[in-house]
């Protein structure tokens, strides 16, 4: 979320500056473009590299968008009631990122930085415009369910965050893996969260009845409902959604002390 | 009578924060202390109240399917629809950018005031939200769309207020270590959330 903030001071000072990890890249390109001349056996960097691997497997833990860098909560939580629609709208997101970021970052030398933001909303937009359309030819029901949602996907500050701060200054492949890894990031947070919401506030996954039958009485139930247990209704409620991601951080933090906040 | 109730709705039980989870980022991110948090609430529900009414008239005479019927005849079967979020998003990225300039230009005080946090409603999915839930809603005249705007944007403002307020105070108490900052933040709003709940029953 820090990241936004400064990536908008950056914005109202109007200096093109990149972060970090550009420098470095440039650094190497100009390194690169150098060397080319001098020899043509310059080995090149394989396509998943231990740098690459990297980019692909942080989101997943230590740098989890959803838990880490607070970006992409606005969509994430109002859909995780059932797996099912997490999961639609987790492919959702990995098409919009991954794709998004390739097309921003082919464009990033053609950017003017005043306007970066109105293209990178144009673009993103197109985007889910298309996800939008297909579900709504092929996975229709899905598409009434998640409703506003898949449109939101738009302002879900993980896009414009992981825009703003890597495919403005890197390469499409590296930008390529860098989306696939952070929705994946996002997309597990959510099947996490779908799946003890779901089995626990309904007994079902996927919409199957995985804890047994509830009947009319006693005697008709099967399974665990045969034995007096109950569904939690508190957790299909919206407030729950905070609630349990609360608990992964915990989880997450106690696990991996190096994220605890002073 | 039914600006009263949709004014109510929009602040309370469909309060887009604890509702639907929208504008969540800034939410999280802008409240550390009341004074930000005041101004970000104060930025959304301008904003808001601008572009929900704007996008309706979009929506409306040119989006909608058969909406260009005032054009003649031969456009009644055209349907833009498809195009609406890159308008809505187009719509607000201008709107923000315009508003920016006005307060500048006229109440340069304000703008020192709301600083940094105009450029960041543009990315703030409450505000795209507005116009989506317009879109869905299917309001009848201008007038309950800028009902529905001012109202989400007020529920905003008190969302915001609220957590800013019990942040401040939390910074003094004894909270296990991993759950500091954000675990206990998220913790809190589902609480709030839970509360907010209980505006469901009134039938006005």
């Amino acid at each position: 979320m820090y990241q936004i903030i400064n990536i908008m001071a950056q914005e109202i000072k109007n200096k093109p500056e990149l972060s970090a990890e550009v420098s470095i890249e440039e650094k190497e390109a100009k390194r690169e473009a150098m060397v080319l001349f001098l020899s043509n056996t310059e080995e090149r960097e394989s396509l998943f590299s231990k740098r690459n691997r990297k980019l692909l497997q942080d989101p997943l833990n230590d740098d989890n968008p959803i838990t880490v860098q607070v970006l992409g909560i606005c969509s994430a939580l109002a859909i995780t009631v059932q797996l099912e629609p997490a999961v639609v709208m987790t492919f959702a997101v990995v098409f919009v990122m991954a794709a998004s970021n390739v097309l921003i970052s082919l464009l990033r030398n053609m950017i003017p930085s005043r306007i970066r933001i109105i293209v990178q909303l144009v673009v993103v937009a197109s985007l889910v415009a298309l996800v939008d359309q297909v579900l709504k030819a092929y996975a229709y029901d899905v598409s009434r369910q998640l409703s506003v949602f898949i449109g939101l996907i738009i302002t879900n500050c993980i896009v414009m965050g992981r825009l703003e701060a890597f495919a403005l200054g890197n390469k499409p492949w590296r930008s390529f893996l860098d989306g696939i890894g952070n929705a994946a990031g996002y997309g597990l947070i959510l099947i996490i969260v779908a799946f003890f919401r779901e089995l626990l506030g309904a007994g079902k996954l996927f919409g199957y009845e995985i804890l047994g039958h509830k009947g009319a009485t006693l005697a008709e139930s099967t399974g665990l409902y045969a034995l007096g247990y109950e569904d939690n209704g508190l957790m299909l409620l919206s407030p729950m959604a905070l609630i349990v991601v609360g608990l992964i951080i915990w989880v997450q933090r106690a696990r991996n002390r190096k994220l605890i906040e002073a | 009578m039914d600006y009263i109730n949709l004014f109510v709705r929009s602040i309370f039980i469909e309060n887009m924060v604890f509702a639907y989870f929208l504008g969540m980022c800034s939410y999280l991110a802008v409240s550390k202390t009341v004074k930000t948090a005041v101004g970000l609430g104060a930025a959304v529900i301008f904003v808001l109240a601008m572009t929900v009414p704007i996008n309706f008239l979009l929506d409306t005479y040119l989006l909608q399917p058969g909406a260009l019927a005032w054009l003649g005849a031969e456009y009644a079967t055209i349907d833009l629809s498809f195009l609406s979020f890159i308008m809505f998003i187009a719509v607000i990225a201008a709107m923000v950018q315009l508003v920016e300039m006005l307060v500048e230009k006229f109440a340069p005080a304000l703008y020192g005031a709301l600083g940094i946090f105009l450029p960041l409603i543009a990315v703030n999915c409450a505000i795209l939200g507005g116009s989506l839930f317009m879109q869905q809603k299917a309001f009848g005249g201008i007038g309950e769309a800028v009902t529905y705007g001012f109202g989400s944007g007020i529920g905003f403002f008190l969302a915001i207020l609220g957590i800013a307020a019990i942040r401040e105070k939390i910074t003094y108490s004894n909270i296990p270590g991993p759950l500091k900052g954000l675990g206990i933040t998220f913790i809190i709003t589902g609480l709030m959330a839970l509360g907010f709940m209980s505006f469901m029953g009134i039938k006005i």
